[in-house]
């Protein structure tokens, strides 16, 4: 069946495969289904462990913690990652904390309303099984942490203090002042460190994924490029590990780290690994608005400064005067106004939506009219300066360091930004991707966040991959997979390495008159136009078009200097570009075919009369996994979600 | 604004580097430094000439990889990381000298790119808590006093850039390893490794070449994370003890 979505170029349509059928989750009580799970899978005698070899991508909560586990239980670990050390990746980043089910404030939480939160903050498009299991392993994950010397908030008694998060309405969110991210990836660095020195992980740092190897039908390897001396590496192993991150750069501005890329899922859906959602981005409300062309990434601020500043723009298009000279009834607080039973702390969807609405009527400010205002000065009447200093301190300090204005005296501004993606690499309960041996953790995979990641539940995610899922199931596999010998010149490990080659010979090659940079900030403009936080038919068919004329030009005028034998950061920036075109692609047909609003996915043509986003489960309440074709259109596979548990239900914010 | 840079440029490890004069204009306040030099790497790919190399990731202040001398100061005049280090801070007309880190135990890979893995190989010595995963008792099992705590977390605040040893004249790692004894000795989990901890970690400190301390204090002048210089005290006492 050949379904047309778009009559221009590029991918004019997809055609549908068979759906998924098994996605391995054991049936029985969703309570007992992980229980059932770790005790059916058959386990390596740990003298035979040794001699397997297990390759890990990425060293942030997901990477650090899997490859810290698996080198502990006795697998021969290698490690890759492309920053000079683990202690680098983007997970140190994450500002606001860590939910677990500890129940520890006894104020009503559970596992199973974890649980319920989750699968209904993600709008309804996640699977239960795996959700169920992430918030059953979130109480461990805490006493792992603790164990580690992670030095979260405590309490004058010496306990853990907690605080709330994200509208839920229980206090089950950990944290280590604003670097909570930073504190649970030394833990896990620490911890992967030790078994570096320990001879139990092979650690390549400086060396960058560049394409998987599968020799009959099962991962067995990447191709890696050492970033210092541009020599490509064959790395062979028994299973693949991607903890990579997600994709969020492919919009040139966001709130990742700039090296942060696509290259490694990419390649791996190249060959073969169904790609889940790639339509489900997360735009995040509260971050400082650009200042310029030369912007090169873009910084966010807590969405806790949301419990206490009020938003509002100017109600009149194209007022210039400064923020205090704006009398009060000349203020519109559109939030308070539109929602008045959640006003400034609906969720971050909503909240980005209306930013975007209110300065597309030309009532937004600060350089280009991109931004709102978001103003303590009723908070610091309130509380008084002291008390808005010692909650939001150190973010008022970084905004001030960036913009040079003082948010004590003068309201701040903020607007949207790219902040996560939910969609990644389609995997089993088990984690493993349609690649036999290929599995995929953190933020790498689709797994646990449906449509909308909740605030703070991003690191529960990497680290319970990491440390408690993956070890299990991995472990199931190589139990289950007699070691075949492999060496690297085998042909179809060959040809790998040849293809990555010749690539880089043909960036390289091109010798014309645009640098890499500026075909990425191209590409990141349409989609942020087209794919961004509202979506329409007209405009995605739009991006649908204008991307293989980009990228024809790309192949026509790149110009990467120097040669491949060195450290050529063009030349990385070259090559994470290419995948960035073919994942945008895909993003645009999957938002196009997907003709429902969901979460962070906001469809113009589907909202209700009120101008809500309007979620059409009987036609689209699957997850879309798409199979690339290299002879056609990308084909579809449906992953029917079933809610035996949590009743879906459209949310209201009114 | 206008300004003329005198950068460091090394093509190799093994190649000699020089200090090459660029002009770079129509630079804003409102930019960063790795922006501003953004702007020039553009221009020199146009040229045909190799853009200056130089380690950035986050560019929010906490992955700890940008990594500049700056008119001769870690991080340049502000104590903030090079990513946060804004153009406001300069004036029309300057010129800026932009080095890599200086010290032997961080070898130079290319133009400001330098070689910090013996940071790695510190907290591999012993950096840690041995705590296997699923091993761990229960979070609330030993409470642990908030002082302690938060004097933990101030000193794991550390984001491993190297500026310490930079600013060092004699390019010691002490403040760096310091933070690490205190973030971890400070804790009732890191007790029972209390003692080889601090013995293995500066062990490891004096065999990767780094200098010895006496005591200057321009790495805490020059942490951007504010880690004080009494954590040098703490990681002398502890080691004293651990004898």
């Amino acid at each position: 069946m050949s379904i047309q979505v778009s009559s221009n170029q590029g991918y004019e349509h997809y055609t549908v495969g068979a759906p998924i059928a098994d996605t391995k989750a054991p049936d029985g009580p969703i309570e007992e289904r992980w229980d059932r799970r770790r005790f059916e899978a058959k386990l390596v005698n740990p003298a035979n462990r040794r001699g397997r070899t297990v390759i890990v991508v990425g060293t942030g909560l997901a990477g650090g913690a899997a490859g810290a586990t698996l080198a502990e239980q006795g697998y021969r670990v290698v490690q890759f990652c492309f920053q000079d050390s683990p202690r680098r990746a983007h997970s140190i980043a994450a500002q606001g904390g860590i939910n677990a089910a500890k129940n520890y404030r006894n104020d009503g939480d559970s596992i199973r309303r974890l649980f319920y939160d989750t699968v209904k903050g993600g709008d309804f498009r996640a699977r239960e099984s795996n959700v169920h299991r992430l918030a059953q392993v979130s109480v461990e994950i805490i006493d792992q942490c603790v164990a580690q010397g992670v030095p979260f908030a405590r309490e004058y008694g010496g306990l853990l203090d907690t605080r709330s998060f994200g509208g839920v309405q229980v206090s089950r969110t950990f944290y280590a002042r604003g670097q909570t991210g930073q504190q649970l990836l030394l833990g896990a660095y620490q911890a992967l460190s030790r078994q570096i020195a320990a001879g139990n992980v092979e650690l390549h740092a400086r060396t960058e994924m560049l394409d998987l190897v599968v020799v009959d039908g099962r991962a067995r390897g990447i191709v890696a490029r050492d970033l210092v001396t541009g020599k490509l590496e064959t790395h062979l192993a028994d299973a693949v590990v991607l903890a990579t991150g997600g994709y969020g750069n492919v919009f040139y501005l966001s709130t990742n780290a700039k090296n942060s890329n696509a290259t490694a899922i990419w390649r791996a859906h190249r060959r073969g690994a169904y790609f889940a959602n790639p339509c489900f981005t997360q735009i995040h409300p509260t971050c400082i608005p650009r200042s310029g062309d030369h912007q090169s990434k873009l910084t966010l601020m807590s969405e806790s400064l949301r419990n206490d500043g009020r938003i509002w723009v100017p109600k009149a298009a194209g007022d210039t005067r400064p923020p205090n000279a704006i009398p009060e009834a000349e203020r519109d607080y559109y939030l308070e106004r539109m929602y008045p039973s959640f006003g400034n702390l609906v969720p971050r969807d909503i909240a980005s939506r209306a930013a975007k609405a209110v300065c597309d009527e030309g009532r937004g400010v600060g350089p280009g009219g991109q931004g709102v205002y978001l103003d303590f000065a009723d908070a610091i009447a309130r509380l008084g300066r002291d008390t808005v200093a010692e909650r939001y301190g150190n973010l008022f300090d970084m905004y001030q360091r960036i913009t040079a204005e003082d948010p004590y005296q003068v309201p701040m501004r903020i607007y949207p930004a790219i902040h996560y993606t939910m969609g990644g690499l389609w995997v089993d309960y088990d984690l493993q991707t349609t690649i036999p041996g290929l599995f995929a953790i953190g933020e790498a995979n689709f797994s646990d966040h449906g449509a909308n990641r909740l605030g703070a539940s991003a690191l529960m995610q990497g680290l319970a991959d990491g440390y408690f899922v993956l070890p299990p199931t991995l472990n199931d596999y190589l139990a289950r997979t007699p070691a075949v010998p492999l060496t690297p010149d085998h042909p179809e490990v060959e040809a790998v390495a040849t293809e990555a080659a010749d690539r880089l010979a043909a960036l390289l090659a091109v010798n014309g008159d645009r640098t890499p940079d500026s075909f990425h900030r191209e590409l990141g403009e349409l989609l942020w136009d087209e794919c961004g936080m509202a979506r329409s038919a007209a405009g995605l068919r739009k991006a649908l078009e204008r991307i293989p004329e980009l990228r024809a030009e790309f192949w026509r005028r790149l110009k990467v200097p120097g040669t491949g034998e060195e450290l050529n950061q063009s030349l990385e920036k070259a090559n994470r570009l290419v995948d960035y075109f073919e994942l945008a692609e895909l993003m645009c047909l999957d938002a196009l075919h997907r003709a429902e609003s969901c979460g962070g996915h906001f469809r113009v043509e589907s909202q209700t009369p009120d101008g809500e986003a309007a979620r059409r489960d009987e036609e689209f309440g699957y997850s879309a996994a798409w199979e690339f074709n290299p002879s056609g259109p990308p084909v579809l596979h449906r992953e029917e979600l079933v809610f035996d548990h949590v009743h879906p239900t459209q949310r209201s914010y009114a | 604004m206008n300004l003329t840079l005198r950068i460091w440029r090394q093509p190799g490890p093994d190649a000699p580097g020089e200090m090459t004069v660029y002009q770079v204009g129509g630079i804003t306040e409102d930019m960063s430094f790795l922006e501003m030099l953004d702007i020039l790497n553009e221009e020199l790919i146009l040229r045909g000439d190799q853009p200056v190399a130089f380690d950035h990731d986050c560019r929010e202040g906490i992955c700890g990889a940008c990594s500049m001398v700056i008119n001769g100061r870690p991080h340049g005049p502000e104590r903030t990381t090079t990513c946060q280090l804004h153009m406001r801070h300069f004036t029309d007309g300057d010129t800026i000298d932009v080095e890599p880190w200086r010290s032997a135990a961080f070898p130079v890979i290319k133009d400001l790119v330098v070689d910090r893995s013996a940071f790695d190989r510190i907290i591999g010595a012993g950096g840690y808590i041995t705590a296997p995963t699923g091993s761990a008792p229960d979070a609330h099992a030993v409470p642990v006093p908030k002082e302690a705590a938060d004097r933990a977390f101030e000193h794991a605040e550390c984001i491993g850039c190297g500026a310490c040893v930079a600013a060092c004249p004699n390019g010691s790692a002490m403040l760096f390893t310091a933070a690490k004894v205190v973030h971890l000795n400070l804790l009732p989990q890191g007790a029972p490794e209390r003692r080889s901890r601090v013995r293995s970690m500066v062990a490891a400190m004096d065999s990767e070449g780094f200098g010895g301390c006496t005591n200057t204090g321009e790495c805490a002048t020059a942490c951007p994370k504010g880690i004080g210089l009494d954590a040098i005290g703490t990681l002398n006492r502890e080691f004293l003890r651990a004898r």
